[in-house]
């Protein structure tokens, strides 16, 4: 096990390097200037050279290359070009609001898409079954930007039941330690800011949950009526065990590994869906973060996010085969 | 930095009336004449701000987006400000200033007992600080680009301090919109103390002499800001502050219909009649500082010809544009600047829409087919600009219809700026938005010879006119204002003639707010000074 | 397992080939969900294809006098905020977003079954290029990818077709070499390389048939992504330009009237969700009866 950790460790150092290159060169291909761009229609001359000077643009790209990774393997990411705020203090203040979200969104997808896909496949071909996974079917087949706006609509300025954007009311004070507004909250043991942050994550999150709560219940459903057919639940219902029993003894185990990659592949494009529902919401996290970046060719703020997005992808999907060896015992790594 | 005024900021449509007197447009009922505390009718509370995005630096040195400009102005004072009605400016931390007869030192004679909101004394020194740390890439407080400094420091050689409470502005040359300039949000004086305590960090820990105090910044969410209660100019009426980013239109508004909001900016066109027929909630709307032009490309055939130019103007219904685009709150343009400037040459005639006198000058230019070519347009919103290819779409209708066949074409904001600075276009829809209210700003950053060398030029028709060149440089250097008029009045008849622009629409300056949100009257600069507002108990 | 090893293991000659595909057509029809996709698929595809005479109005005609028209029989389904006919946009989108869902998953297949191929037949190092190639891309949520491709290349359609293309790359690199991986085992491939075939042969003519099953299922589903990819990125300003009749776009542009226009923001979303049903109801009706471990 240790020795698989290892190796799967340092196969991802040639990833994260080509992950730097393909940014490094992506941001540099990108015609519009830095100092244009951010000096807009006023743009004097002497002010896009001096702010070219100050940003060091006017060295030659393989020195400017050396130099972002020799600071990066250093862990300094550099200064935002836009707001001169270190770029890894940005990434700390903006990523909790992303991981607060994408986490709600996962339980949502996960609690519900699976419980939905398992009680589909136990009654298969029941009313439930049908208008469950229709209901998937439209879930993923939907704009979500569109969903989001329906749902402010009608939940928050119809019905009034949840506030229509942001992460927390300004009239309540909540010392911010982790960023996670959740957690900051408990810490505090603040329970009105806990239910406060709460009420505005409930919309959002289910925006963002629509997708993969869709494919969760759909692989959930099939998955397990895959494995519902196998000899061994066969012969566990041979012996006399209710169908209830079969499921959550024997059935539920093994039909979990195919759940788990989508889980965890669904983190992705989960993180891709939090740019719209973030733009929506006024959620301040690192979608919009990074959008707004790429548009304001603020190129240290955009390699920095993006290192950090993919070493979180990557760390999630070594969790998903972690996991495997915990669901299949009959997996072993060496 | 899309979402950046996605939306944005029409204008009332002028009457013949408010045409008479360009500055003072609100309505007489409605005008705010002066920044005087005692307008407070009530005391406490806090004001909730929503725009479309959220502040990039609480330096106001550090900035050039008007998101930023509206949230830092409301924590820094300049040595004078612009009127509370207008342009015009008047004492703000300076008290009084003179100017040499050559025109090449001014001397201002700073207000006493002002303090920074760490305690700092507010004198010459950070006065002189203040325009160090800008204008020197190398000096050790830089702030980061300082992206204004070469604009409004334009001509300044050095500053000194005289003593205490005197500081003075040395320049090159005579230079008339000098005084505009330290009006401006760029040139806000900086407490020394808190810049050298914080350093790089000074960008989120903003100390000023403001009317309100930083508190705390929640990145692209929201900025919290506290009364400063010894403002030397009076403590401002509510007690908090709260500028908060939303960047969609129709949840920018849900929030201000659901009291969670007090006031919003970049309201969307097609919601004003919503919001008008909403009693709880008001509709603001003036007249903006701002131009919407396609920019011709005098240097390409067919574009050389003035008769093309001309043809151009006839062919575009700017009163369709703004009814559609600008739900009809805008003001058509006939000149480079706006009506709110003074200087406005209000005896230039307009192109009128006219599709047969289009043709006509089509034909005498040799083409009485029409002819085929491209029109550029930004894909971004501006403020001049509110929805840019609905606008794009609906001039190549109105052009084709003259027989100028234009294909779309748009970059992404950067390297549109860059390819019409290279002349790489022939019709380009560009615009301006006004700094400091001085004709200069626009006449001869725009349109002036100076400005023309390609890759470098703000002047995108690449129109080089001597005699619009030489009022114009006449007028930078004469100190009196309506001399100064005069010269750009000229200067706009000429430029009229030539044509190397379709101006098209001064855009309204436009909010929203709650029925409760007393004495807001958004400035004409599109500056959100809010220390002055109130609320209704 | 040796079931599905025999039936993938037979070399691909045309009529056997037939044979396959035959019956899985047979399942396909029997499946009343998936030719109900089909029917969708076909019917938005055909007003794609004959726009020209089905739409009853030009698709960019402006007319700012009947801007935000509701419903009524001279407009169907009434007018966007340019006073454009709404029913002849979205039949003329149709041609745009499903051009943009075809276009990219037809590259993504192309590029991604050869990479495949090289990887999984060739092995060794041209494996691990290909799949580290593969990875680093997997690294980037596909959004964000999709966003820096189009910001390096300007935004517009064709961008957008070849971000999109690009980002569904490695679904069909892996799925391709899971497959040859698995085939190149196979008793008839040993056979054919001991008779001398060319690796060209070899792979054009015994392996790619035989990882075609998957690739249809994935190809199918992944038009139906790929239209709501687009859709998305639209939304952030960066898909079809004006005054390209694109769903995505469409729905961006009018979503600001959604409480006063309701339907200029509603049947363009509708149009997206029909048809990315659609594609998907098909797509999961051939995984059915292309899945030979169904066929018992």
């Amino acid at each position: 096990m240790g020795r698989y950790l290892g190796r799967r460790l340092l196969e991802l150092i040639p990833v994260f390097f080509g992950v730097l290159l393909v940014v490094f060169i992506i941001t540099r291909l990108t015609p519009g200037d830095p100092a244009v761009v951010m000096l807009g229609e006023k743009a004097t001359p002497e002010a896009v050279a001096r702010l070219r000077e100050v940003l060091g643009l006017n060295e030659p790209l393989p020195v400017q290359f050396l130099r972002y990774l020799g600071r990066t393997v250093q862990g300094d990411l550099g200064r935002s070009i836009q707001s001169n705020e270190r770029v890894l203090v940005e990434l700390i203040a903006r990523f909790p609001a992303t991981i607060e979200l994408t986490f709600a969104a996962m339980l949502i997808a996960s609690g519900v898409g699976i419980l939905t896909g398992v009680i589909a496949a136990a009654r298969q071909n029941s009313w439930f079954d049908g208008v469950s996974m229709i209901t998937a079917l439209f879930g993923f087949s939907m704009p979500i930007f569109w969903l989001g706006i329906m749902l402010i609509l009608l939940f928050a300025s119809y019905l009034g039941w949840f506030p229509i954007s942001g992460r927390l009311d300004y009239t309540i004070d909540l010392a911010r330690q982790t960023n996670l507004y959740f957690v900051d909250a408990l810490l505090a043991r603040n329970w009105a800011a806990a239910a406060n942050v709460l009420r505005h994550l409930v919309l959002p999150a289910v925006t963002l949950s629509t997708v993969p709560l869709a494919i969760i219940a759909r692989m959930t459903r099939s998955s397990l009526l895959e494995v519902l057919r196998q000899d061994y639940v066969r012969t566990a219902r041979a012996k006399g065990l209710t169908e209830g029993g079969v499921i959550a003894r024997h059935a539920l185990r093994n039909a979990f590994i195919p759940v788990i990659t989508v889980i965890g592949l669904n983190v992705g494009s989960l993180l891709g869906g939090a740019i719209l529902t973030e733009t929506i919401f006024a959620w301040p996290g690192i979608g919009r973060l990074v959008v707004d970046a790429i548009f304001a060719r603020d190129y240290p703020l955009v390699q920095g996010a993006v290192l950090v997005i993919a070493l979180l992808f990557v760390l999630v999907n070594l969790l998903v085969d972690l996991s495997y060896a915990y669901l299949d015992p009959r997996i072993r790594y060496g | 930095m899309r979402y950046r005024f996605r939306i944005l900021v029409p204008v009332l449509l002028l009457t013949a009336a408010l045409l008479i007197a360009p500055v003072n447009l609100q309505g007489a009922a409605m005008a705010r004449t002066s920044w005087d505390a005692k307008a407070c009718g009530a005391t406490g509370g806090t004001l909730v701000f929503a725009q479309a995005d959220d502040a990039v630096s609480l330096d106001p040195n550090d900035i050039e987006d008007g998101f930023s400009v509206n949230i830092d102005s409301n924590m820094f004072d300049t040595l004078v400000r612009f009127r509370a009605d207008g342009t015009q400016v008047e004492p703000s931390l300076a008290e009084s200033w003179s100017v040499s007869a050559d025109g090449k030192t001014w001397t201002f004679k700073l207000r006493a007992g002002v303090k920074f909101h760490d305690g700092t004394p507010f004198n010459a020194e950070a006065v002189k600080f203040t325009y160090d740390r800008q204008i020197n890439n190398k000096h050790p407080y830089f702030p980061g680009a300082a992206p204004y400094a070469s604009f409004s420091y334009q001509n300044v050689t050095k500053v000194d301090a005289v003593d205490a409470q005197t500081v003075r502005f040395n320049l090159s040359a005579p230079f008339a919109p000098f005084l505009t300039n330290m009006a401006m949000f760029s040139t806000a004086i900086v407490s020394p103390t808190a810049v050298k305590k914080y350093g790089k960090d000074f960008f989120k820990n903003p100390v000023g002499t403001g009317p309100f105090r930083f508190v705390e910044w929640v990145k692209k969410d929201h900025v919290t800001m506290a009364a400063n209660q010894d403002y030397w100019a009076g403590r401002p009426c509510v007690d908090r502050l709260i500028a908060r980013a939303i960047p969609d239109n129709t949840v920018r508004l849900l929030e201000l219909e659901n009291r969670s909001v007090h006031v919003i900016d970049q309201v969307n066109p097609p919601d004003y009649e919503r919001i008008r027929k909403n009693k709880d909630l008001v509709l603001f709307t003036g007249p903006g500082l701002n131009t919407g032009y396609i920019a011709l490309n005098v240097e390409k055939s067919p574009f050389n010809d003035v008769r093309i130019r001309r043809a151009v103007n006839y062919a575009v219904n700017k009163a369709a544009l703004i009814r559609a685009f600008y739900a009809g709150v805008g003001a058509p343009a006939k000149n480079p600047i706006p009506p709110t400037i003074w200087s406005y040459n209000d005896a230039v005639p307009a192109y009128e829409y006219s599709v047969e006198k289009a043709k006509q000058l089509l034909a005498e230019a040799g083409y009485p087919n029409g002819f085929s070519t491209e029109l550029w347009w930004p894909n971004r919103a501006r403020p001049y600009l509110t929805q840019p290819p609905k606008i794009a779409e609906a001039l190549q209708a109105q052009l084709a219809a003259a027989g100028i066949r234009a294909r779309l074409v748009t970059f992404e904001w950067g390297t549109y700026l860059e390819k019409i600075r290279n002349a790489e276009h022939s019709m380009a829809i560009i615009g301006w938005i006004g700094d400091n209210g001085d004709p200069d700003n626009f006449l001869y950053v725009l349109l002036d010879k100076d400005n023309a060398e390609k890759g470098k030029a703000n002047n995108y028709a690449f129109y080089k006119s001597e005699a619009v060149h030489s009022l114009l440089i006449k007028a930078q250097q004469v100190g009196e204002q309506s001399q100064r008029a005069a010269l750009y009045r000229q200067a706009q008849v000429i430029i009229h003639n030539d044509a190397p622009w379709v101006p098209l629409v001064h855009a309204a300056r436009v909010a929203a707010y709650r029925k409760a949100v007393q004495n807001y009257f958004p400035h004409p600069l599109e500056i959100r000074w809010l220390h002055r507002v109130w609320l209704a108990r | 397992m040796a079931e599905r090893a025999a039936l993938l293991g037979r070399p691909a000659a045309p009529r056997a080939a037939t044979g396959f595909y035959g019956d899985a057509w047979r399942r396909l029809r029997r499946n009343r969900a998936a030719m109900g996709g089909l029917g969708v698929v076909l019917v938005f595809g055909l007003a794609a294809v004959f726009a020209s005479l089905v739409a009853p109005a030009d698709p960019i005609a402006q007319d700012l006098d009947a801007r935000l028209l509701p419903p009524t029989r001279a407009h169907l389904l009434g007018t966007d905020d340019l006073g454009r006919d709404l029913l002849s946009r979205i039949i003329y989108g149709g041609r745009v977003s499903l051009t943009v869902g075809i276009v990219s998953v037809g590259l993504a297949l192309a590029i991604g079954t050869l990479l495949g191929l090289i990887g999984g037949y060739y092995g060794r190092w041209a494996d691990s290029v290909t799949m580290r190639t593969m990875d680093i891309m997997l690294a980037f949520p596909a959004t964000l990818l999709a966003i820096f491709i189009v910001g390096v290349r300007g935004p517009g359609l064709n961008n957008a077709m070849l971000a999109i293309g690009v980002i569904n790359i490695p679904i069909f690199a892996r799925i391709v070499r899971g497959s040859v991986l698995r085939v190149r085992q196979e008793d008839f491939v040993e056979a054919a390389r001991a008779l001398g075939a060319s690796h060209a042969r070899i792979l054009g003519r015994h392996i790619l048939p035989n990882t075609l099953a998957p690739l249809i299922v994935q190809a199918t589903l992944g038009v139906g992504s790929a239209v709501l990819e687009a859709a998305g990125l639209s939304f952030l300003g960066l898909g079809a330009q004006a005054p390209t009749p694109e769903w995505g776009a469409m729905l961006t542009n009018t979503r600001e009237f959604l409480r006063d226009a309701p339907w200029a923001a509603t049947f363009p979303g509708i149009a997206i969700l029909l048809t990315v049903v659609g594609f998907n109801l098909l797509g999961d009706g051939l995984r059915d009866s292309l899945d030979p471990r169904l066929r018992q």
